[in-house]
């Protein structure tokens, strides 16, 4: 085997496929890369493309496309009063779910990691939420939340007090959104936190519990040290996850009262599709697809540490 | 290998030469509001299939959101259905222009014309051309529950214009009633009181002038007087707690239940108020309209009525047997059955007797005798503006915006259209 050190010699792309031929990786190569290729580009690639270009354009779903606007969509964009209120509540989902739903989802993970028959009753309920679907999860809330016929009316008459519509308040609607949110996605976090605390090794506690180490010591200085690239992931998913919350807040409150409830994926629908600005929709799209790139990315770069390995 | 392939290509190309020989028909619709809507349809068909042996009829049902989400791709493919539900207004346009309906002009004789609505016609004509069949109208009136305004005395048909509606909202509330039931959550039911004092105001002229973007577009005063009217309103409180959580069909269902005294909608209350009530029955007798209260000074006729024209649009390509199926769809007994079985109000001359409601019946007559027929807002402004303009009737009820800024938002949007 050649050294890697020192100049390496430069080979041209001829004599490189030669090489390969020779080493018959390129029959694999050709074998094996191009049904993944064709599909993710044509799945994946095209569409971003495809959307891109759409962008560009004021297209009503009907019709030749042919409108050249320029950037004209993406200065609405930017202008728009409604889309600075969906980012920002998508960057109040994000900070809900890195400093509500991750510390409850490894609370709970370091309460019933270990193999008990009641902890795996616990892990069942807390999974719970995960497992439904998310537009049904909408409708069971908003059945929590209807100050008529509800929970919360309920509750309300239980106590003798006025019904409170928090669904229909401005101040309080998304209030009603986060939690629905932490509440449907803690136990997913929950159960990457749960894995990698079962794979924390038996001895390295003990040898802690010998060092005397007491209960928190243990959790700070042993268990969260090796768990740290689930927390690391987990808080990724959290991220990316919350840029695209849309199913649970159609149902909840449809963006409204007045358009402050909603989150970038439902602004994109509800401006995109319903309103027929197909070209609007896919600078949304566009500005979305960018976001969470960025994110991806950088993300990386951080928290991962080089190469992005965990 | 290769007999096998020509067989299955052979058996491939009888079976679609079959179904194009037989033309078949595909209807798109929207899901009934009330069950026997879609046994209406299907009853429909077998009546049609049994009198043109060979032809069949499909009906295929989507709920509104989906129907209209889907629409445009469907109808640029080729598995687009021969014809489909339609509200009219600025979709249909969007869909004329772009070249997917038929010009079914030359199908509709001024006789077969005669046994429908003038509007009815109109809704279904794009620039001079005929491209689908009219059924069914709807009329928006202000529908109140009759004990509740005896117990507040309040006289509803002393109700005649815009202040007295103030006055009476404030004395019922007075009472410790709910003055108006709303289902705010959809925007469009408080659309509904914007979109109405717009055509009081501005008359349907003025309507169809702003829509063309003249004298303003939408910043014309008429539309900023509308938005202060509605103001006025909302500055009442007149509606339940927690309306703008509240969806359309929960509100016609706590009216129904008594929970409050007026209610603007269209004939469809009637069966809604009663479906979605928890008992199951609604207001019974006690449920009566009045037409919507006059604007002083507006040039909108008050005998002007307002709602939606209904029907089915015929996309390119579809054969002779569409259209000869949606005259036999609307013809006069398939719309008095309509009519009888209180689906709707149907809009076909003389097809209003089988109307046993004397309350629709009276809804019938006044659309029939009305000057103009303001369609729905949102529905003649298109997909955007439309919304646009319920976004800022919903606004302004909140106190969000200002009339003049809600005629701002909805200008931009017509603009920008």
């Amino acid at each position: 085997m050649t050294t890697m050190t020192g100049s390496r010699p430069t080979l041209s792309p001829a004599a490189r496929i030669a090489r390969m031929h020779r080493q018959g990786k390129l029959t694999a190569l050709l074998l094996f890369l191009p049904p993944a290729l064709v599909l993710f580009t044509l799945f994946v690639i095209w569409p971003i493309f495809n959307a891109a270009n759409l962008s560009f354009f004021k297209w009503s779903g009907y019709g030749a496309i042919d409108n050249f606007i320029g950037t004209q969509n993406y200065q609405r964009l930017a202008n728009h009063s409604v889309f600075h209120q969906s980012l920002w509540n998508s960057v109040k989902l994000i900070l809900a779910s890195l400093f509500i739903q991750i510390p409850l989802a490894l609370t709970l993970a370091l309460l019933i990691y270990k193999k008990t028959s009641a902890n795996t009753a616990f892990r069942l309920i807390f999974f719970a939420p995960y497992i439904l679907a998310e537009i049904a999860s909408g409708v069971i809330w908003s059945f929590i939340f209807d100050g008529d016929f509800g929970v919360s009316g309920q509750i309300a008459a239980a106590l003798g007090i006025d019904p409170f519509y928090i669904l229909a308040d401005r101040q309080f609607a998304f209030l009603a959104i986060i939690t629905v949110v932490v509440w449907k996605y803690f136990g997913y976090h929950m159960m990457i936190f749960i894995a990698a605390l079962q794979a924390v090794p038996d001895d390295l506690i003990e040898a802690a519990e010998i060092d005397g180490a007491g209960r928190w010591q243990k959790v700070f200085y042993v268990k969260l040290p090796l768990i740290m690239h689930a927390i690391k992931l987990s808080a990724f998913f959290a991220i990316v996850g919350a840029l695209q919350v849309f199913d649970i807040i159609i149902p909840l409150t449809n963006g409204g009262p007045s358009n402050s409830t909603h989150s970038i994926v439902s602004y994109l629908y509800t401006y995109g599709l319903a309103q027929l600005n197909v070209g609007y929709g896919a600078a949304v799209g566009v500005v979305l697809f960018v976001l969470c790139m960025v994110t991806a990315f950088s993300y990386r770069r951080l928290a991962m540490g080089k190469g992005g390995a965990l | 290998m290769k007999s096998f392939c020509l067989g299955a290509a052979a058996v491939l190309g009888l079976t679609l030469a079959g179904s194009a020989l037989a033309d078949d028909v595909r209807m798109l619709a929207i899901e009934p509001n009330v069950p026997e809507g879609r046994q209406y349809y299907l009853d429909v068909a077998k009546a049609y299939e049994a009198e043109n042996p060979g032809t069949k009829v499909q009906f295929d049902f989507l709920d509104d959101t989906s129907f209209k989400s889907k629409l445009p791709t469907l109808l640029q493919s080729s598995a687009r259905p021969d014809a489909f539900f339609t509200w009219t207004g600025g979709v249909f346009a969007e869909q004329a222009k772009a070249g997917v309906l038929k010009d079914i002009s030359a199908d509709f004789t001024d006789a077969d014309r005669k046994n429908y609505s003038p509007s009815g016609i109109q809704s279904m004509s794009h620039e001079g051309k005929l491209y689908g069949v009219p059924m069914y109208a709807a009329s928006v009136v202000l529908w109140y529950n009759k004990a509740l305004v005896e117990k507040a005395g309040v006289d509803p048909k002393a109700i005649k214009n815009w202040e007295d509606l103030l006055a009476a909202s404030k004395k019922i509330q007075g009472a410790g009633i709910v003055p108006i039931v709303m289902g705010g959550k959809d925007k469009w039911p408080i659309a509904l009181f914007y979109g109405q004092l717009a055509a009081r105001i501005a008359g349907t002229d003025g309507v169809a002038a702003a829509d063309k973007g003249e004298n303003d577009g939408f910043n014309n005063p008429s539309f900023i007087q509308a938005g202060e009217a509605l103001k006025q309103l909302a500055d009442i409180k007149p509606f339940q707690p927690g309306y703008m959580d509240t969806t359309q069909p929960k509100a016609a269902g706590l009216f129904g239940d008594g929970k409050g005294a007026f209610y603007l909608a269209g004939n469809f209350l009637v069966g809604a108020q009663a479906q979605n009530s928890a008992t199951g029955k609604g207001l019974g007798d006690d449920l009566d309209f009045i037409t919507f209260p006059a604007i002083e000074g507006g040039k909108g006729d008050p005998a002007d009525t307002f709602g939606g024209v209904n029907g089915w649009l015929v996309t390119k390509d579809a054969g002779k047997s569409t259209v000869d199926f949606l005259k036999f769809l609307t013809n006069n007994k398939n719309q008095t059955e309509g009519g009888r079985l209180k689906i709707w109000l149907p809009i076909g001359t003389n097809a209003q007797s089988g109307i046993a409601d004397p309350r629709l019946r009276r809804i019938a007559e006044d659309l029939s005798k009305a000057p103009h027929h303001q369609l729905y807002l949102d529905q003649m402004l298109g997909a955007s503006v439309g919304a646009a303009l319920n976004d800022a009737a919903a606004q302004i009820v909140t106190g969000d915006i200002s009339p003049e800024e809600a005629a701002a938002l909805v200008e931009e949007a017509r603009e920008m259209r």
